[in-house]
């Protein structure tokens, strides 16, 4: 390995002074990503600061029905914590599909958020990556590219987002707190995640020196009901192929409401505002989640070996939806079950 | 026999294992020990036209950086031989750092010592290494229009074209019905989560001891030899516990005597670990491949013909295939046969053994083609093989060692619940998910090595036991076994008998390859351990002063160390007593085991089973989730149920990983395994693992080996990706041809 520095830090405020006074460092919490991706050589900090002792574990109710999450707070507790199991499960089922225990015991929320793309030429420093250097192409396009993204690509980059927690929070328009040298930020949780266009190197609008401080989930009320959905090809310890996050409200069988996002399909966590607006005001019946569906991923473009995940996409809209509001209802117009 | 043989005995060494006192090839502290990094070619074919190590050589801890310009010359060309014969057993016929010639993507082209691993993983990165790329051939649709027939394949050891029966063409065509069907297969990976790592130590008198991750101490010792130009007196290897292997540490690769030439160089001991990417080009793998499988059956299903051919990719030297063709073979009573293979040269290692070697294909080719047969015309499938069942080798018509397939099959069908099966595809749903069932053969070779396998019995003047023979435990529990049969031998209870292994100080045994790592130490075990028993029965009948004197030694039996008359059980005296009164410290035997010919002196010998499996598909998520697996096999003798259960539910999984897991993609562009990690390499964890049921059927062999073990190290997964496969198209009336099978087969 290369000659890293380490140090321990125990409050906010020198956390970010010592990062921000030093252009190679950067923060280390559970560091299930940092350490992997420092040993292959695509992240060259020369400078790890530990922030695992910060007083940042909380997790808080808040008034009206939110929740506060810190961000060191590890994925286990955080999936255990009662206030996120009842007003909002997808959150906490996001995170318990995500990683194995051993690694939610070590992966702190922060991190989940500022993790790196699974991309494998993103990872394989002798392969051309847009992402990892801009300006030398991106090997995916034409390369082993199953896992890569159909939704939000661009000519440069098709890399997948890989977090499930931060499609469940793009769902909840929860909002990112930070603190750096230029004091504090709110950000929300969708706009933290930019397309890659023709920059997919800026993958967050977090400056050097600033650090996550803890996410807010705003109070939702219809949340308590809602899922998250993976789909992968083993059972567990595995990257999301699509997954969907969703909350739904109905009146008299119709949707008045509805949150939908998903994962492993797109270049973000991705939210599905056209099938939200196709579905608000519809029956909640098989046919307008199709209609949803078929709306969300009518421009999406695939590169080979991962064309099924358009279709994979839609089914699994489909499927998380009718999980959501309850099968029992849901039979389609030539009576026969879904 | 003595209960004790087949008992569910504990591993001796399990609590070494869990508490982490067993010391692995790369867990010895050494004193000066130094760490070897390999740098592996970043391009698939070329030449090297600049290397510049300055930056390499200057850096903190660095003592050494080399490069084909200053290594040693080996001195010898290594010759491919696969290490169940007991002689040098190189994994390829190509030495890597010998000229600039870049052969496979990975191939090591320098070598960073440093006196920290750390510091040699930041020095090999800091190599410069310019390559003149030349065109590639990575996949086997890149090499389809070059194919050619190969001689030989296998070491030389196979022909290239299975021995023809009858008319095949003529039985096709004249068939009442005939199936063509091509299966694909992905290649594989062995993963073991030990990585390959030798630590070399060069002594005083310039010997050399290696601390190696192999599954023969003996095939390292002999291959690295012939590399270094030494007697292999002058090499020792010691290679007491290994973490898994599953044929990546079955032939000899170039690591060890890399090891060994840079611990000469630096003068100091060096321990080189493969990285987990440098698994996936440094140790071989399951080749790309196609098979292509024609049948011919009359109305009933009774099979006139079979034809079987395979075509894959392997390196620029080797002609290698894993022998896909062998098992299906011999399945069945097919009239007529003719099999061959057909190789594409690429820019690859060596492909090698990968678990279950060439049956884990072959056999799926065949159960889905005969599974596809039964649905042609319309007859259960259990029912198809039945109809086709033969009772000797169709390969010679010599009879079968032993068999016990028609009971294997009839116990799996009662433990599953095959009988009434509805055969109609799609016709049983649980919510979104589609169930299926599906059944398969299973079959593999019983190999034997050709020397003879040797081990050691010692009875101390107290009565213990210490048996040696130099094997390597890498997870099968043979310590423990062995420990079993050495205590049945010597009529001596299972804990006053010790088994060591793990060096080449000991008696030579082959490595454990090919499922036969139990039949040939056995053997030798066995005969070491009742030569000992019978010596010192011997020698009471022969003492005046022992109750037994001038006694029939045949009449004679042993229990918990005591001899005695078998009809007057109270004449008799203990181990102990005999060696007391006669002074002697201890006793000692060397058993010796010449094994069976390959063609088993006029028997077929392989190992037969059955495979059942109960599949859900997801109707429209197109997941398939395997919920119960039965497999019943006929090994010969089981030496110890629990670690034989453990073994065969292994390779089950193995199958199921086969079936809807394991893929190593290559990139078409640059050449590189583009998943070399076991993040993205998968393998099933415990939430894939469906309720599984596994039973034996123990058929008597008296021609494979003394005791008639015929091995549980692969016969597990033969047949098992071919009975899911089978299960999804019951499920879901799709027939997928390739593996593994995923989510977008089926969506």
């Amino acid at each position: 390995m290369r000659p890293v520095s380490y140090s321990r830090v125990a409050d906010v405020a020198t956390a970010i002074g010592t990062v921000a006074a030093d252009p190679d460092s950067t923060f280390l919490a559970g560091g299930t990503t940092e350490v992997d991706l420092q040993r292959i050589h695509v992240a060259r900090s020369k400078r790890l600061v530990d922030i695992n002792d910060l007083p940042l574990r909380q997790v808080e109710e808040l008034p009206g029905g939110g929740v506060r999450i810190g961000a060191v707070a590890r994925m286990s507790d955080v999936a255990q914590a009662l206030p996120v199991r009842r007003r909002f499960p997808m959150v906490s089922e996001a995170l318990l599909l995500g990683a194995s225990p051993q690694l939610r015991n070590m992966a702190s929320i922060g991190g989940n958020l500022m993790q790196r793309t699974r991309c494998g030429y993103f990872r394989d420093v002798a392969a051309p990556c847009n992402k990892r250097e801009p300006g030398t192409g991106c090997a995916a396009m034409t390369g082993v590219n199953r896992g890569h993204a159909v939704l939000g690509t661009s000519e440069y980059c098709i890399a997948t987002h890989p977090s499930d927690l931060a499609v469940a929070l793009v769902a909840l328009d929860a909002v990112v707190l930070t603190q750096g040298p230029a004091g504090h930020r709110q950000i929300p949780a969708d706009d933290f995640y930019p397309m890659p266009g023709e920059t997919p190197d800026r993958e967050h609008p977090v400056a050097h020196g600033e650090l996550v401080v803890a996410v807010e989930i705003p109070p939702l009320p219809m949340a308590s009901t809602s899922n998250y959905l993976k789909v992968r090809d083993r059972e567990s310890y595995e990257f999301a192929l699509a997954s969907a996050a969703v909350a739904v409200s109905l009146d008299a069988g119709v949707v008045t409401d509805v949150r939908l996002a998903l994962g492993g399909v797109a270049t973000k966590p991705w939210r599905a505002r056209r099938a939200e607006s196709v579905l608000v005001g519809a029956p909640a019946t098989v046919e307008s989640f199709r209609a949803a569906a078929d709306a969300e991923l009518a421009d999406a473009v695939s590169h080979g070996m991962n064309a099924y995940k358009i279709e994979l996409g839609r089914r699994t809209i489909v499927r998380a939806l009718r999980t959501v509001t309850g099968d029992a209802r849901m039979v389609s117009d030539d009576g026969n079950p879904p | 026999m003595s209960p004790v043989l087949g008992a569910a005995l504990d591993r001796v060494d399990g609590r070494a294992k869990v508490t982490g006192a067993a010391r692995y090839s790369g867990e010895l502290n050494l004193p000066n020990l130094a760490h070897a990094v390999l740098v592996g070619a970043r391009v698939p074919s070329g030449r090297i036209i600049g290397i510049d190590c300055r930056q390499a050589s200057v850096a903190d801890g660095v003592l050494t950086v080399l490069t084909h310009l200053d290594l040693p010359r080996v001195a010898a060309r290594p010759k491919l031989f696969p290490s169940l014969f007991g002689l040098t057993a190189h994994g390829q016929s190509f030495f890597p750092m010998q000229d600039d010639v870049v052969h496979y993507a990975g191939q090591p082209v320098a070598m960073v010592v440093a006196d920290t691993v750390e510091r040699a993983e930041h020095a090999a990165t800091l190599v410069q290494v310019n390559y003149a790329e030349t065109p590639s051939v990575t996949l086997l649709d890149q090499g389809r229009d070059q194919t050619y027939e190969p001689a030989k394949i296998f070491g030389g050891l196979l022909p290239g074209r299975n021995p023809t029966r009858g008319d095949p063409e003529a039985g096709l065509r004249d068939a009442a019905v005939r199936l063509d069907v091509t299966y694909r297969f992905a290649a594989n990976h062995q993963n073991p989560i030990e990585p390959s790592t030798t630590t070399a130590v060069w002594d005083d008198l310039d010997r050399l001891t290696l601390h190696d991750a192999t599954q023969g101490p003996t095939a390292t010792q002999l291959s690295v030899a012939e590399l270094l130009g030494l007697p292999p007196t002058m090499v020792r290897v010691v290679s007491h516990y290994v973490g898994g292997s599953f044929g990546a540490k079955a032939l000899i690769w170039a690591h060890p005597t890399l090891a060994a030439l840079a611990a000469r160089r630096v003068g100091r001991p060096v321990r080189l670990v493969l990285s987990r990417e440098q698994m996936f080009h440094s140790c071989g793998h399951r080749e790309e491949q196609e098979q292509r499988i024609g049948l011919g059956a009359d109305r009933d299903g009774r099979l006139g013909a079979l034809r079987h051919d395979k075509t894959s990719l392997t390196s620029h030297y080797d002609d290698w295939a894993e022998t896909s063709l062998e098992a299906p073979a011999v399945m069945y009573a097919a009239a007529t046969y003719a099999g061959g293979y057909r190789l594409a040269r690429g820019n690859t290692i060596t492909p090698t053994f990968t678990r279950g070697p060439g049956a884990a294909t072959g056999m799926f080719a065949l159960e889905s083609a005969m599974d596809e047969l039964a649905y042609e015309i319309g007859v259960d499938p259990l029912e198809l093989r039945l109809r086709n069942h033969t009772d000797v080798d169709p390969s010679t018509g010599n009879p079968w060692s032993s068999k016990g397939l028609r009971e294997c099959y009839q116990r799996g069908a009662e433990l599953f619940g095959w009988s009434g099966r509805d055969p109609r595809p799609g016709a049983r749903r649980d919510g979104d998910w589609l169930v299926g069932t599906g059944m398969a053969s299973a079959a593999y070779p019983v190999a034997a090595p050709m020397n003879p396998q040797r081990a050691r019995a010692r009875m101390y003047a107290d009565g213990s036991a210490v048996v040696e023979a130099g094997i390597s435990e890498f997870g099968t529990g043979a310590l423990t076994a062995m420990t079993q049969v050495a205590a049945d031998g010597l009529g001596l209870p299972f804990d006053r008998v010790r088994f060591v292994g793990g060096t080449t100080d000991l008696p030579n045994i082959a490595a454990a390859v090919g499922s036969a790592g139990s039949g040939a130490t056995s053997s030798a075990v066995h005969l070491a351990s009742t030569g000992l028993r019978d010596q010192l029965v011997g020698q009471a009948v022969a003492d005046a002063r022992s109750p037994l004197h001038n006694a029939d030694p045949a009449g004679i039996v042993v229990r918990d160390g005591r001899m005695c008359l078998r009809d007057s059980p109270q004449t008799g005296e203990t181990y102990v007593e005999l060696l007391r009164r006669n002074h002697m410290p201890d006793v000692e035997a060397l058993g010796v085991w010449q094994p069976t010919p390959p063609d088993g002196g006029g028997h077929g010998m392989f190992t037969f089973g059955a495979q059942f499996a109960e599949v859900a598909v997801d109707a429209d998520l197109g997941l398939v989730r395997v919920r119960r697996l039965v497999g019943v096999f006929a090994p010969g003798r089981v030496l110890n149920r629990r670690t034989a259960h453990s073994q065969l539910m292994g390779g089950m999984l193995w199958g199921l990983g086969q079936a809807l897991l394991e893929a190593t993609r290559m990139d078409p562009h640059t050449g590189r395994w583009a998943n070399a990690s076991l993040a993205d390499y998968l393998v099933p964890v415990n939430a894939d693992v469906p309720d599984i049921t596994i039973d034996t059927i123990e058929v008597p062999d008296s021609v494979v080996n003394p005791l008639g073990v015929k091995g549980v190290g692969e016969i597990g997964i033969v047949g098992t990706s071919a009975a899911i496969a089978n299960a999804v198209h019951h499920a879901t009336g799709r027939r997928i041809r390739h593996l593994p099978i995923t989510v977008e087969d089926l969506l």
